[in-house]
């Protein structure tokens, strides 16, 4: 003991501070009032995100010059207001993000367990495809996916499952490897389980805890991948208020000084992913002490 | 080695395979692949003709073949707006975005490292934590709104930087910067957990007891150690950041292959994306494999293991 090394008190007391950090109280209020926000969007909305009158072009929000209380954020290129835009794109982000997430979460998931526990050539094939999939940057793969099958919302949804299940068959197949050791698992075969059943009733719900972290450090990436779709022309198709989609838009305006089209859509994807990002920290170290290695 | 060197090769012969595999099954999974190939508007002779070239009325496999053939041979397919073989488009694309990249890159480590060095150097203190924020800030700003947030600050503001285009390093300054800035905050993670345990090891311990200077321990000793693999993941980071700057370079109208990948979805040039694609995907399997081998040659223990 004479000998301690010096790193240890110093990690340690590094993971005592995390471990003290309480929960991400802000982030998640952020996280659930976007998703209010996403859900009552006709009550919300002061006006039709879809329909501008050009007479009412380019207003400023409401506290500079030449703004309206009418439209509080001002209004973009078609006239249309910027606020009812930014409630109704929660809805987008939300359903994209979090149906995009699930899919990928259950696709990935779903490979990882067969991968990990039935070894062998089955296990040899879907890693390979895994790596060599990881391989690709994937927003390059996503954009050529929709170069393949055209934009839409429920096309990018498709797609960005096609993207990100790599992240979870990756790690999941890993836990797998280790709980196939362990007892419990030994004993269901030995009372004749079937591998179906020892996949879904004893595998499945203890990797669990892992995808859902996994899925929250996710939620960040998928948004901010959308976002970047539906800027590159690619995404939600127009005129649908997507946040990616108003800062495409917004890039009109951005030469003459028109911050507000660029600025509040961009603040909003930011104010999102970083709570998600925070939330899914936060996760990791409290429900899955072996992520934190990763 | 060799043995081990061999089946990390193979291994990405594979990959490489799979990802050509990938790429052409994707395009005649989802339908009649000459609504892609062929030119949009493109005549009913024009299609059968080149139904004829590309073998589509052949057994798949036979189709695969000569797709592969076509590959192995550079031959990419030809550009719909530009009227050029693909790979030449890309090649003439290719300075344009390493210049970006390892400005970029030189950006990211500027600030990556030295707060990284800072982190571990204060664990659990006021600059880890610090650090801790700017890390998340970094991986939670998409880049294309840290982009678009200097254009409005440094040309329409300020009028200092030019909003776009290239020629100058002034042009360069911005896109290195928001290309950067995810990367920094990678590079800062990465140089924290290095340092941290390096700052462990016995001989850290030692060059302390002797009583060296703790500046000279941590800048001579454990940063010269830490730094390793801080460099190989800038690496492999500077072949990933040529092939994901495609938001950044549509912003600033940089001239590189991420602007060439958007020129493709807007043109609806389907040839440019699959060859980007491919390209970028075999780029990153091949540096992969090189860094694999590099970590052979240099660690034993990494050998012995395969």
């Amino acid at each position: 003991m004479a000998m301690r090394s010096e790193a240890v008190p110093l990690t340690s007391r590094a993971d005592r501070v995390r471990g003290l950090e309480g929960f991400p109280l802000l982030p998640v209020l952020i996280l659930v009032g976007v998703a209010l926000v996403a859900i009552f969007a006709e009550a919300l909305a002061p006006h039709d995100p879809e329909v501008g009158s050009l007479a009412a072009r380019f207003r400023p929000p409401a506290w500079q010059a030449g703004g309206s209380v009418e439209y509080l954020l001002g209004t973009d290129h078609l006239g249309r207001d910027v606020l009812s835009r930014l409630i109704f794109g929660a809805r987008v982000s939300m359903v994209v993000g979090f149906t995009a997430v699930m899919v990928a979460g259950a696709i990935g998931t779903g490979l990882g367990i067969v991968s990990g526990y039935l070894g062998g050539w089955v296990d040899q094939v879907i890693m390979r495809v895994t790596d060599t999939w990881l391989a690709l940057p994937a927003l390059t793969f996503a954009i050529f996916l929709t170069a393949i099958v055209g934009p839409s919302e429920m096309n990018i949804v498709i797609i960005l499952g096609a993207v990100y299940w790599t992240r979870y068959a990756r790690v999941i197949r890993g836990e797998v490897l280790s709980l196939k050791q362990r007892e419990f698992v030994r004993l269901a075969i030995v009372a004749g389980c079937s591998k179906g059943t020892i996949m879904r009733r004893h595998i499945l719900p203890n990797v669990l805890n892992s995808a859902i972290v996994l899925g929250t450090l996710m939620l960040g990436v998928v948004i901010v991948t959308e976002a970047s779709l539906s800027f590159l022309g690619v995404g939600v198709p127009p005129p649908k208020p997507a946040w990616g989609l108003m800062l495409a838009d917004g890039k009109k305006g951005l030469m003459v000084g028109y911050w507000w089209l660029t600025v509040l859509p961009g603040s909003c994807i930011m104010l999102m992913v970083l709570s998600a990002n925070l939330l899914g920290d936060w996760l990791r170290v409290k429900l899955d002490p072996q992520l934190r290695q990763l | 080695m060799t043995r081990y060197i061999t089946r990390r090769m193979a291994y990405s012969l594979l990959s490489l395979v799979l990802l050509s595999l990938t790429i052409f099954l994707f395009v005649r999974i989802t339908g009649d692949p000459t609504t892609l190939l062929v030119e949009p508007g493109a005549s009913q002779a024009d299609i059968d003709a080149m139904r004829e070239r590309f073998g589509l009325d052949q057994p798949i496999w036979v189709q695969y073949a000569s797709f592969m053939q076509r590959l192995a041979h550079g031959d990419l397919g030809q550009s719909f707006y530009y009227r050029t073989p693909v790979l030449e488009l890309y090649l003439s694309r290719l300075p344009n975005s390493l210049l970006l990249a390892l400005a970029a890159m030189v950006f990211s480590l500027l600030i990556g490292v030295p707060s990284g060095i800072l982190a571990a150097v204060r664990v659990g203190r006021f600059w880890d934590r610090a650090g801790k924020v700017f890390a998340l800030l970094g991986l939670s700003l998409p880049s294309f709104w840290v982009g678009l947030v200097l254009i409005l600050f440094f040309s329409v503001y300020l009028e200092w930087l030019p909003s776009s285009g290239s020629g100058t390093a002034w042009h360069l300054l911005m896109p290195a910067f928001a290309l950067g800035w995810y990367f920094a905050a990678a590079h800062m993670r990465l140089t924290r957990s290095s340092m941290l345990e390096v700052l462990g090891s016995d001989y850290i311990k030692l060059a302390r007891l002797k009583g060296l200077p703790e500046s000279l321990v941590i800048a001579k000793h454990a940063f010269k150690n830490a730094l390793i693999p801080v460099l190989t993941l800038a690496g492999i980071n500077l072949v990933i950041m040529i092939n994901v700057a495609v938001v950044v370079e549509t912003v600033f109208a940089w001239p590189g292959i991420g602007r060439l990948l958007y020129e493709g979805i807007t043109f609806r040039d389907f040839p440019v994306v699959q060859g980007v694609v491919l390209l970028a995907g075999g780029m990153i399997v091949i540096v992969n494999l090189l860094i694999d081998i590099l970590y052979a040659v240099i660690d034993p223990r990494i050998r012995l293991e395969a």
